[in-house]
C-alpha cells in the first residue's frame, strides 16, 4: 500500500478533485444540507463569517486527517464518542487561540465557535470519508468542504454587510452622498430571518445554472 | 414561578432556537418532509433538552464555574474549569441521548421503532447542544428556570419543524420554479416565518 501511495503525486487529478467539487457540485450547504446553523447566524457582518470560514477550515483540514490515521484502531461501536472527542478537542484549541488574538470577534460568535462542534459537516465528512480514506485525501477533502462552507459563508456576509449596513469589513462602501440623497440602508438585511432568504437565492441560482441538481418537489 | 412561566414563554417565542438562533437546522431541513415524522422528532428533542440542560447546569455550578469547586475545599477557589465546558457538554448529551434510547427501546417499542434512526441524530442536533451553551451564558439562577428554558426552547423547536412541514406537505401543489423545489424554496418560506415571529421581538416578560 505504501508503494501505492508513493507512485500517486501529492496533487494528482483525483486529489484535485477532491479539493474542487465541494466549492460547486458537492457543496455542502446548497447540496449536501450539512451545516446550515453557522452558516446563518454568524453571517451578519463580512469579519465574523471569515473567522467562522477560516475556524472551520482548520478544524476540519486536521480533524479528518486524525480520523483517518485513527480509522483502524477505533471499534465501530464507539465511533461516534471518539470523533466527537477529537472534533471537541479542536474547538477547544480554535476557541483559546480567538480569545487570545481576536477577542472582541470571539465575543460576537458566542456561542457558535462551541457549536462548530455540533456542526454537522465535521461529524458527515469524519463518517463519509475520514473513516474509510488515507489521511493525505481525507486531508484535502476535509480542507475542500470547509471551503465550500467557507465560500457560502462570506458570500452571505458580503451581501449582508454590504445592504444592511453599507459597509464591508467595517470599511464604509457606500459614500456619503448616497445617504445625503435619501439612500436608507436596508435594516432587514442585519436580521436573521434574511440569511436563509439570501441562501435560497444562492441555491436558486445554482441550480439554475447546473440543472442536474434540480429536485423532484 | 412567575419568573419560570416568563422564561419558558420567551425561549418558545421570543428567543424560539429556529427562528432566532437558526439551531438544530439540518435536522430541521432534512426531517421536515412530512408531518408525522417531524412531530416524533419535535418530541424526543422537547425531552433531551428538558433532560440535558439542567444536567449541565448542575455540572456548570459545581464544577465548571470559577469558583465552583469550593463545595470540595475552600483552596479550589481559584480553579476556573470553564475551558473544558463544551468536551464535558458532549459528554453528558451523548451519554443521554444513549440513555434515552435504550430507555424508550426497553419501555415502549412501539415509540422506539417509530422514532427510529431519529434518536441517535438527536445528538449532533446543534439546538440540544446551543441550549446548554445559551444557559450557561445567560447564567440562570436556579434549576427550575434551567430547566424551563430547556422545556420551553424544546417545546419553541417542536413549533417550527411541525409548521414547516404542514407547510412543505401543502406546497407540494403548487408551481414552483423548477430551481427552486425542495431546499430553496423551504430555507425562503423558513425565512418568512422567521420574519413573522420577529413580531414578538418587542414582548417584555
Amino acid at each position: 500500500m505504501a508503494a501505492d501511495n508513493m507512485k500517486e503525486p501529492l496533487f494528482s487529478a483525483k486529489n484535485r478533485k477532491l479539493l474542487s467539487t465541494p466549492l460547486g457540485r458537492e457543496n455542502p450547504i446548497t447540496v449536501q444540507v450539512l451545516g446550515i446553523c453557522s452558516a446563518l447566524a454568524v453571517t451578519a457582518k463580512l469579519e465574523p463569517s471569515v473567522v467562522m470560514a477560516l475556524s472551520v477550515v482548520a478544524v476540519m483540514g486536521i480533524g479528518n486527517t486524525v480520523i483517518s490515521l485513527l480509522r483502524n484502531t477505533v471499534p465501530p461501536r464507539i465511533r461516534i464518542i471518539v470523533q466527537l472527542t477529537v472534533i471537541a478537542s479542536l474547538v477547544i484549541l480554535v476557541d483559546q487561540v480567538l480569545k487570545a488574538i481576536a477577542y472582541d470577534v470571539s465575543k460576537q460568535l458566542s456561542v457558535f465557535v462551541g457549536l462548530i462542534i455540533t456542526n454537522c459537516i465535521i461529524m458527515g465528512r469524519f463518517e463519509a470519508f475520514g473513516m474509510s480514506n488515507k489521511p493525505w485525501p481525507s486531508f484535502l477533502d476535509g480542507i475542500g468542504n470547509a471551503m465550500g462552507y467557507g465560500w457560502i459563508l462570506i458570500a452571505v456576509g458580503f451581501v449582508r454587510e454590504l445592504l444592511g449596513s453599507g459597509t464591508l469589513y467595517g470599511f464604509q462602501v457606500i459614500p456619503q452622498a448616497f445617504y445625503d440623497a435619501g439612500y436608507v440602508d436596508n435594516g432587514m438585511a442585519i436580521l436573521p430571518p434574511m440569511a436563509l432568504i439570501i441562501v435560497g437565492a444562492i441555491i436558486w441560482i445554482q441550480r439554475y445554472k447546473d440543472r442536474e441538481l434540480i429536485e423532484e418537489n | 414561578m412567575q419568573d419560570l412561566v416568563s422564561i419558558f414563554v420567551k425561549s418558545i417565542f421570543v428567543d424560539n432556537m429556529i427562528f432566532a438562533y437558526f439551531l438544530g437546522m439540518c435536522s430541521y431541513l432534512a426531517v421536515s418532509k412530512t408531518v408525522k415524522t417531524s412531530v416524533g422528532l419535535g418530541a424526543a428533542v422537547i425531552f433531551v433538552l428538558g433532560i440535558t440542560v439542567p444536567i449541565n447546569y448542575l455540572i456548570n455550578n459545581y464544577i465548571l464555574q470559577p469558583g465552583a469547586l469550593t463545595w470540595i475545599s475552600p483552596t479550589l477557589a481559584d480553579v476556573n474549569l470553564s475551558f473544558l465546558s463544551f468536551i464535558l457538554f458532549i459528554a453528558v448529551i451523548a451519554s443521554m441521548v444513549q440513555l434515552v434510547e435504550m430507555i424508550i427501546e426497553k419501555f415502549s417499542p412501539a415509540l422506539y421503532s417509530s422514532l427510529g434512526i431519529f434518536l441517535p441524530l438527536i445528538a449532533v442536533n446543534c439546538s440540544i447542544l446551543g441550549g446548554s451553551l445559551f444557559m450557561q451564558e445567560r447564567g440562570y439562577q436556579t434549576i427550575a428556570e434551567a430547566t424551563s428554558f430547556g422545556l420551553g426552547s424544546g417545546v419553541g423547536w417542536f413549533l417550527a419543524i411541525v409548521g414547516i412541514a404542514a407547510i412543505r406537505e401543502k406546497i407540494r401543489y403548487s408551481n414552483v420554479p423548477a430551481p427552486l423545489r425542495g431546499l430553496g424554496i423551504t430555507f425562503i418560506i423558513t425565512g418568512l416565518m422567521g420574519i413573522a415571529f420577529m413580531s414578538f421581538m418587542g414582548i417584555k416578560l
